[in-house]
């Protein structure tokens, strides 16, 4: 993970069990399921027989069998999209007690969004252990028209709304879930820096 | 930073509310109106005893919004202590005039928790006093759990019960109830957050308890008016000033400098901010960490002291100051 000194940007410290914990939610995609092999590795049996693991990616038929020997005994969910995972896991929360653990881990726009919905129940976000894991994709919001592009790998990005060249800052917002995209070329238009792949 | 200037207040009113509980209303020396503070305020109040000046915080009582007056209640420690509660109980009656600082909040309730769980033990009742009231108007979900000796020993019981009701649980050590908190804690929405006010084992048996059964720190809040132990009088050298100052047996380094003007930081006065942390140049005595600040490490290296509640046994000690 890249170091930065804007504040705001998010810092994943890494995956450790809360031992004391009644239950957990863990939110991942597919590169995160790895961190969750480590995780439980750190951990008793009883841990991971206390865990339900949301997977919000699209998986094969022969992945979803291999996560589910690597993960059992903890029940696990899958979800072809991160939208449909965070449905469920806000469905789970409605309903959760206090001494549930929250973890997330895989690219930033899914710790992201699981950040971003624990908000809604008044769960603190540095109370959610979270690990970054697979690519460095962000979801980025326009500043001048709002609106949102997801999945972004360069810098700069086109708007996919507006269609202006836009800067992808480190100034990020928790309760949008999104890096802040600036236009770049505001002062001469078509002045633009050329586009690297920062975000792989 | 250093703490905030000071005013002149008067007392314009004492009630014994419990048997080593005293009440104090505190106008100002004009009649002007006090600050506006928050739920889980608190203020420091200077006392003059003598050739000693102490500075011990107390936690305002009130309703937040009103500023004519401010309430504070101070526990009679009786001789084990180092005399700031005895002077309140003994020297200070209708018309004193005392000095105060300004409001400061290192205990607000958390805004957006969905269930406030507040624990008091004894006379750890005073923050909660003004946070009910904050926490009532803002239409929050709250509960008490307030542990006293006896119904005697307890202050503010009937008051509490009358204006919230079944909010309030009363848990009497002389008939054998003790808080439930492990029933409490085990039986919570998510987003619920607790407090607790009181005696350092009852504080550490409440976060515990509270880690034991998964709440995530973030969610548990604790504060603890600790009075700076005393101990024996030694010399406090400043290496910038080149002065040097005597900190008598009954006073904290901090009131030490503060009696001979120099102007050091602080916020909590307790051991807990971090505010006063400082330097140490040298030390040719025994340093007693009092505070529940610094990490181990840092104490073990001996290059750091919290001068509001720690002290060296004898000798003396240069300050980065
Ligand atoms: S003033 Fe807060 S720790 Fe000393």
């Amino acid at each position: 993970m890249t170091i930065s000194t804007n504040k705001s940007r998010p810092i994943y410290p890494g995956l450790s069990p809360d031992l004391n914990a009644r239950s957990n939610i863990i939110v991942c995609d597919k590169g995160g399921a790895a961190a969750v092999t480590e995780l439980f590795s750190r951990a008793d049996t009883a841990f991971a027989k206390r865990t339900t693991i949301l997977l919000a990616e699209t998986l094969s038929d022969a992945e979803k069998q291999t996560v589910k020997t690597e993960l059992s005994p903890a029940s696990i969910e899958f979800f072809p999209t991160i939208p449909e995972g965070i449905a469920r896991l806000r469905e789970m929360l409605e309903a959760a007690p206090m001494g549930l653990r929250l973890y997330a881990t895989g690219t930033e726009p899914l710790i992201g969004s699981v950040v971003q919905a624990a908000a809604d129940y008044a769960i603190d976000h540095l109370s959610i252990r979270t690990e970054h894991r697979g690519s460095l994709m962000r979801r980025v919001q326009c500043v001048h028209c709002k609106g949102f592009i997801e999945n972004v790998t360069t810098n700069p990005v086109t708007c996919a709304h507006c269609g202006l060249t836009l800067l992808v800052r480190d100034h990020y917002s928790r309760r949008l879930a999104a890096f802040q995209g600036v236009c770049i070329d505001a002062e001469v238009p078509g002045d633009v820096p050329p586009t690297e792949a920062l975000y792989q | 930073m250093s703490g905030s200037r000071l005013r002149r207040v008067r007392v314009a009113e004492v009630e014994q509310v419990a048997a080593r509980i005293k009440r104090f209303r505190l106008v100002d020396i004009d009649n002007a109106p006090l600050s506006e503070f928050s739920g889980g305020s608190h203020i420091s109040v200077v006392m003059h005893s003598g050739d000693r000046m102490m500075r011990n915080p107390y936690s305002l009582m009130g309703s937040p919004s009103d500023t004519s007056s401010y309430q504070i209640s101070v526990l009679n420690c009786g001789a084990d202590s180092r005399g700031g509660s005895k002077f309140m109980h003994e020297n200070v009656a209708v018309g004193t005039e005392l000095e105060i600082s300004e409001p400061l909040n290192l205990f607000p309730p958390v805004k957006l928790a969905k269930k406030h769980i507040l624990i008091a033990g004894g006379i750890g009742i005073t923050p909660f006093m003004s946070m009910m009231n904050e926490l009532d108007s803002l239409k929050s979900n709250f509960e008490l759990h307030y542990g006293v000796r006896s119904l005697d020993e307890g202050a503010y019981c009937k008051y509490l019960q009358s204006r919230y009701g079944s909010r309030i649980n009363i848990y009497r050590q002389d008939q054998g109830q003790m808080i439930p908190l492990e029933t409490i804690l085990g039986n919570q929405r998510l987003g619920t957050h607790m407090y607790v006010c009181g005696p350092k084992p009852m504080i550490d048996w409440s976060l515990q308890t509270a880690e034991l059964l998964g709440w995530p720190s973030e969610n548990v809040h604790s504060e603890q008016f600790s009075a700076p132990p005393p101990g024996k009088p030694f010399t406090v050298k400043l290496a910038k000033s080149g002065r040097e100052i005597t900190v008598k047996g009954h006073q904290s380094i901090l009131e030490a400098l503060e009696e001979h003007g120099v102007d050091a930081p602080f916020l909590c006065r307790g051991g807990a901010c971090g505010q006063c942390e400082t330097g140490v140049v040298a030390c040719d005595g025994y340093i007693e960490h009092n505070d529940h600040f610094l990490t181990e490490p840092e104490r073990v290296s001996g290059k750091k002291i919290m001068i509001c509640m720690s002290r060296i046994q004898t000798g003396s000690i240069t300050l980065d100051l």
